[in-house]
Protein backbone atom coordinates (compact mmCIF):
# COMPACT_ATOMS: atom_id res chain seq x y z
CA UNK A 1 0.00 0.00 0.00
CA UNK A 2 1.37 3.45 -1.01
CA UNK A 3 1.68 5.19 1.90
CA UNK A 4 1.30 9.11 0.24
CA UNK A 5 -0.83 8.23 -2.39
CA UNK A 6 -3.11 10.85 -0.14
CA UNK A 7 -0.76 13.51 -1.37
CA UNK A 8 -0.49 12.68 -5.16
CA UNK A 9 -4.47 12.82 -4.84
CA UNK A 10 -4.97 16.16 -3.13
CA UNK A 11 -1.97 17.68 -5.62
CA UNK A 12 -3.52 16.28 -8.57
CA UNK A 13 -7.09 18.31 -7.73
CA UNK A 14 -5.19 21.70 -6.41
CA UNK A 15 -3.46 21.52 -9.96
CA UNK A 16 -6.63 20.38 -11.66
CA UNK A 17 -8.78 23.40 -10.04
CA UNK A 18 -5.76 25.64 -10.42
CA UNK A 19 -6.37 25.30 -14.31
CA UNK A 20 -9.90 25.69 -13.58
CA UNK A 21 -8.88 29.68 -11.81
CA UNK A 22 -6.50 30.21 -14.78
CA UNK A 23 -9.41 29.85 -17.38
CA UNK A 24 -11.92 32.00 -15.52
CA UNK A 25 -8.99 34.50 -14.83
CA UNK A 26 -8.82 34.64 -18.64
CA UNK A 27 -12.29 34.42 -19.06
CA UNK A 28 -12.86 37.36 -16.86
CA UNK A 29 -10.08 38.87 -18.25
CA UNK A 30 -11.39 38.89 -21.63
CA UNK A 31 -14.78 39.83 -20.69
CA UNK A 32 -14.81 43.07 -22.14
CA UNK A 33 -13.50 42.37 -25.58
CA UNK A 34 -15.25 43.13 -28.60
CA UNK A 35 -14.55 41.96 -31.72
CA UNK A 36 -15.68 42.29 -35.72
CA UNK A 37 -17.39 39.34 -35.78
CA UNK A 38 -19.00 36.71 -33.99
CA UNK A 39 -16.31 34.23 -35.17
CA UNK A 40 -13.60 36.43 -34.38
CA UNK A 41 -15.43 37.18 -30.62
CA UNK A 42 -13.61 35.83 -27.32
CA UNK A 43 -15.52 32.36 -26.43
CA UNK A 44 -15.23 30.80 -22.85
CA UNK A 45 -13.00 28.70 -21.82
CA UNK A 46 -13.69 25.67 -19.59
CA UNK A 47 -11.81 22.66 -18.42
CA UNK A 48 -13.16 19.56 -18.50
CA UNK A 49 -12.42 17.37 -15.75
CA UNK A 50 -11.91 13.47 -15.27
CA UNK A 51 -11.02 10.95 -12.74
CA UNK A 52 -7.81 9.93 -13.66
CA UNK A 53 -8.04 6.36 -15.44
CA UNK A 54 -4.06 5.55 -15.45
CA UNK A 55 -3.98 4.52 -11.92
CA UNK A 56 -7.48 2.46 -12.34
CA UNK A 57 -5.31 -0.71 -13.21
CA UNK A 58 -3.22 -0.21 -9.78
CA UNK A 59 -6.14 0.96 -7.12
CA UNK A 60 -9.25 1.72 -8.68
CA UNK A 61 -10.94 2.67 -5.53
CA UNK A 62 -9.15 6.17 -5.05
CA UNK A 63 -8.29 7.68 -8.18
CA UNK A 64 -7.25 11.36 -8.73
CA UNK A 65 -8.62 14.48 -10.99
CA UNK A 66 -6.83 15.38 -14.13
CA UNK A 67 -7.95 17.97 -16.82
CA UNK A 68 -8.33 15.88 -20.26
CA UNK A 69 -9.36 19.17 -21.82
CA UNK A 70 -10.22 22.77 -22.42
CA UNK A 71 -13.20 23.32 -24.28
CA UNK A 72 -14.57 26.64 -25.29
CA UNK A 73 -18.22 27.49 -24.93
CA UNK A 74 -20.14 27.50 -28.05
CA UNK A 75 -22.88 29.70 -26.92
CA UNK A 76 -24.03 32.54 -29.35
CA UNK A 77 -22.13 35.94 -28.91
CA UNK A 78 -24.35 38.73 -28.43
CA UNK A 79 -23.98 41.88 -30.45
CA UNK A 80 -24.23 45.89 -29.58
CA UNK A 81 -25.24 48.53 -31.95
CA UNK A 82 -22.14 50.84 -32.23
CA UNK A 83 -21.70 52.22 -35.76
CA UNK A 84 -18.75 54.41 -34.22
CA UNK A 85 -17.17 51.61 -32.85
CA UNK A 86 -13.68 51.06 -34.90
CA UNK A 87 -14.40 47.24 -34.83
CA UNK A 88 -18.13 48.01 -35.82
CA UNK A 89 -18.87 45.69 -38.85
CA UNK A 90 -21.04 46.93 -41.96
CA UNK A 91 -23.65 46.56 -40.38
CA UNK A 92 -22.37 49.20 -37.02
CA UNK A 93 -22.20 45.73 -34.79
CA UNK A 94 -19.84 45.24 -32.54
CA UNK A 95 -19.78 41.25 -30.76
CA UNK A 96 -18.95 40.86 -27.46
CA UNK A 97 -17.81 37.75 -25.88
CA UNK A 98 -20.23 34.83 -24.54
CA UNK A 99 -18.96 34.89 -20.71
CA UNK A 100 -21.15 36.20 -18.59
CA UNK A 101 -18.70 38.06 -15.26
CA UNK A 102 -21.14 36.91 -12.36
CA UNK A 103 -21.09 33.01 -13.52
CA UNK A 104 -17.50 33.78 -13.38
CA UNK A 105 -17.21 34.97 -10.50
CA UNK A 106 -19.34 32.31 -8.54
CA UNK A 107 -16.69 29.43 -10.68
CA UNK A 108 -14.19 31.09 -9.13
CA UNK A 109 -15.64 30.74 -5.32
CA UNK A 110 -16.32 27.21 -6.52
CA UNK A 111 -12.92 26.24 -7.43
CA UNK A 112 -11.11 28.44 -4.36
CA UNK A 113 -13.31 26.00 -2.10
CA UNK A 114 -12.29 23.15 -4.10
CA UNK A 115 -8.77 24.17 -3.70
CA UNK A 116 -9.37 24.63 0.25
CA UNK A 117 -11.03 21.54 0.65
CA UNK A 118 -7.67 19.74 -0.68
CA UNK A 119 -5.49 21.84 1.45
CA UNK A 120 -7.48 20.63 4.32
CA UNK A 121 -7.45 17.09 3.10
CA UNK A 122 -3.41 17.56 2.50
CA UNK A 123 -2.58 19.29 6.02
CA UNK A 124 -4.60 16.53 7.78
CA UNK A 125 -3.13 13.74 6.15
CA UNK A 126 0.16 15.09 6.55
CA UNK A 127 -0.34 15.32 10.38
CA UNK A 128 -1.54 12.09 10.32
CA UNK A 129 1.61 11.12 8.89
CA UNK A 130 4.21 12.69 11.09
CA UNK A 131 2.44 11.32 14.34
CA UNK A 132 2.76 7.91 12.76
CA UNK A 133 6.30 8.63 12.11
CA UNK A 134 6.79 9.32 15.92
CA UNK A 135 4.78 6.02 17.30
CA UNK A 136 6.75 4.86 20.01
CA UNK A 137 9.13 8.09 20.72
CA UNK B 1 5.23 -18.29 27.65
CA UNK B 2 2.16 -16.77 26.31
CA UNK B 3 3.44 -13.42 25.22
CA UNK B 4 3.20 -12.70 21.31
CA UNK B 5 4.38 -9.32 20.14
CA UNK B 6 2.98 -9.51 16.70
CA UNK B 7 -0.67 -10.29 18.41
CA UNK B 8 -0.23 -7.08 20.82
CA UNK B 9 0.52 -5.21 17.80
CA UNK B 10 -1.68 -6.64 15.11
CA UNK B 11 -4.79 -5.00 15.61
CA UNK B 12 -3.39 -1.54 15.92
CA UNK B 13 -1.39 -1.98 12.22
CA UNK B 14 -4.40 -3.49 11.01
CA UNK B 15 -6.38 0.05 12.19
CA UNK B 16 -4.14 2.51 10.81
CA UNK B 17 -3.82 0.33 7.32
CA UNK B 18 -7.80 0.62 6.95
CA UNK B 19 -7.21 4.38 8.65
CA UNK B 20 -4.81 5.40 5.93
CA UNK B 21 -7.09 3.53 2.89
CA UNK B 22 -9.88 5.18 4.25
CA UNK B 23 -8.26 8.43 4.11
CA UNK B 24 -7.09 7.87 0.13
CA UNK B 25 -10.64 6.91 -0.47
CA UNK B 26 -12.06 10.23 0.95
CA UNK B 27 -9.18 12.52 -0.56
CA UNK B 28 -10.04 10.92 -3.60
CA UNK B 29 -13.93 12.05 -3.58
CA UNK B 30 -12.32 15.38 -2.38
CA UNK B 31 -10.44 15.48 -5.39
CA UNK B 32 -13.12 14.65 -7.98
CA UNK B 33 -15.74 16.54 -6.31
CA UNK B 34 -16.54 18.28 -9.74
CA UNK B 35 -15.71 15.69 -12.00
CA UNK B 36 -19.36 14.58 -13.68
CA UNK B 37 -20.05 11.50 -13.36
CA UNK B 38 -17.51 10.23 -10.67
CA UNK B 39 -19.23 8.11 -7.79
CA UNK B 40 -18.29 8.61 -4.41
CA UNK B 41 -17.26 5.67 -2.23
CA UNK B 42 -15.83 5.34 1.00
CA UNK B 43 -15.06 1.96 2.97
CA UNK B 44 -16.81 0.34 6.32
CA UNK B 45 -14.25 0.68 9.14
CA UNK B 46 -15.83 -1.37 11.72
CA UNK B 47 -16.69 -4.07 8.95
CA UNK B 48 -12.96 -4.04 7.62
CA UNK B 49 -12.10 -4.45 11.10
CA UNK B 50 -14.64 -7.47 11.91
CA UNK B 51 -13.43 -9.00 8.55
CA UNK B 52 -9.79 -9.29 10.08
CA UNK B 53 -10.75 -10.61 13.61
CA UNK B 54 -12.38 -13.41 11.48
CA UNK B 55 -15.84 -12.55 13.19
CA UNK B 56 -17.72 -11.45 9.82
CA UNK B 57 -18.71 -13.56 7.00
CA UNK B 58 -16.14 -14.80 5.08
CA UNK B 59 -16.73 -16.30 1.45
CA UNK B 60 -14.58 -19.28 0.33
CA UNK B 61 -12.13 -18.46 -2.71
CA UNK B 62 -10.39 -21.65 -3.79
CA UNK B 63 -9.68 -20.26 -6.94
CA UNK B 64 -7.57 -17.28 -7.82
CA UNK B 65 -10.40 -15.44 -10.05
CA UNK B 66 -12.66 -15.42 -7.09
CA UNK B 67 -13.42 -12.35 -5.15
CA UNK B 68 -13.32 -12.70 -1.31
CA UNK B 69 -15.69 -11.07 1.46
CA UNK B 70 -13.49 -9.19 3.85
CA UNK B 71 -9.82 -9.05 3.58
CA UNK B 72 -6.82 -11.21 4.75
CA UNK B 73 -3.26 -10.66 5.49
CA UNK B 74 -3.24 -6.65 5.09
CA UNK B 75 -5.01 -6.46 1.64
CA UNK B 76 -6.84 -3.62 0.68
CA UNK B 77 -10.35 -3.30 2.65
CA UNK B 78 -13.76 -3.08 0.58
CA UNK B 79 -14.72 -0.24 -0.97
CA UNK B 80 -18.39 0.17 -1.03
CA UNK B 81 -20.41 3.09 -3.00
CA UNK B 82 -21.90 5.47 -1.24
CA UNK B 83 -25.34 6.65 -1.75
CA UNK B 84 -25.93 10.03 -2.63
CA UNK B 85 -28.03 12.23 -0.65
CA UNK B 86 -28.29 14.82 -3.83
CA UNK B 87 -26.70 13.11 -6.88
CA UNK B 88 -26.28 15.77 -9.18
CA UNK B 89 -27.55 16.17 -12.65
CA UNK B 90 -24.06 15.62 -14.32
CA UNK B 91 -24.29 12.37 -11.84
CA UNK B 92 -21.62 12.80 -9.30
CA UNK B 93 -22.27 11.47 -5.96
CA UNK B 94 -19.89 13.48 -3.89
CA UNK B 95 -21.10 15.76 -1.37
CA UNK B 96 -18.02 18.03 -0.05
CA UNK B 97 -19.55 18.64 3.17
CA UNK B 98 -19.95 15.11 4.11
CA UNK B 99 -16.71 13.96 2.72
CA UNK B 100 -15.05 16.79 4.82
CA UNK B 101 -16.99 15.06 7.51
CA UNK B 102 -15.49 12.00 7.15
CA UNK B 103 -12.30 12.90 6.85
CA UNK B 104 -12.22 14.73 10.37
CA UNK B 105 -13.88 11.36 11.61
CA UNK B 106 -10.99 9.47 9.88
CA UNK B 107 -8.49 11.35 11.12
CA UNK B 108 -9.62 11.06 15.13
CA UNK B 109 -10.11 7.27 14.43
CA UNK B 110 -6.44 7.14 13.28
CA UNK B 111 -4.96 9.42 15.89
CA UNK B 112 -6.82 7.51 18.51
CA UNK B 113 -5.21 4.55 17.30
CA UNK B 114 -1.59 5.93 17.56
CA UNK B 115 -2.69 6.62 20.79
CA UNK B 116 -3.42 2.65 21.80
CA UNK B 117 -0.33 1.93 19.97
CA UNK B 118 1.88 4.46 21.57
CA UNK B 119 0.37 3.99 25.05
CA UNK B 120 0.95 0.22 24.56
CA UNK B 121 4.83 0.32 23.51
CA UNK B 122 5.34 3.26 26.40
CA UNK B 123 3.07 -0.35 29.03
CA UNK B 124 6.03 -2.54 27.39
CA UNK B 125 9.11 -0.25 27.73
CA UNK B 126 8.23 0.63 31.06
CA UNK B 127 8.06 -3.33 32.21
CA UNK B 128 11.19 -4.19 30.11
CA UNK B 129 13.55 -1.39 31.97
CA UNK B 130 11.46 -1.72 35.09
CA UNK B 131 11.70 2.12 35.82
Amino acid sequence: MALFNVFDIAGSSMSAQSVRLNTTASNLANANNVAGSAAEAYKGLYPVFQAEMTQLGINPSSVGVSVTEIVQSQAPSDRIHQPDHPKADADGYVYLPNVTATTEMVDMLAAARAYQNSVEVLNTSKQLMLRTLSVGR
Amino acid sequence: MSFNLDKVFAPHLRALQVGNQRMEVLAANMANADTPGYLARDIDFKAAMQAEAGSGMRLATTSAGHIGLGSLDGSPAEVLYRTALQPSLDGNTVDADRESAAIAEASVHYEATLMFLNSKIRGLRTAITGE
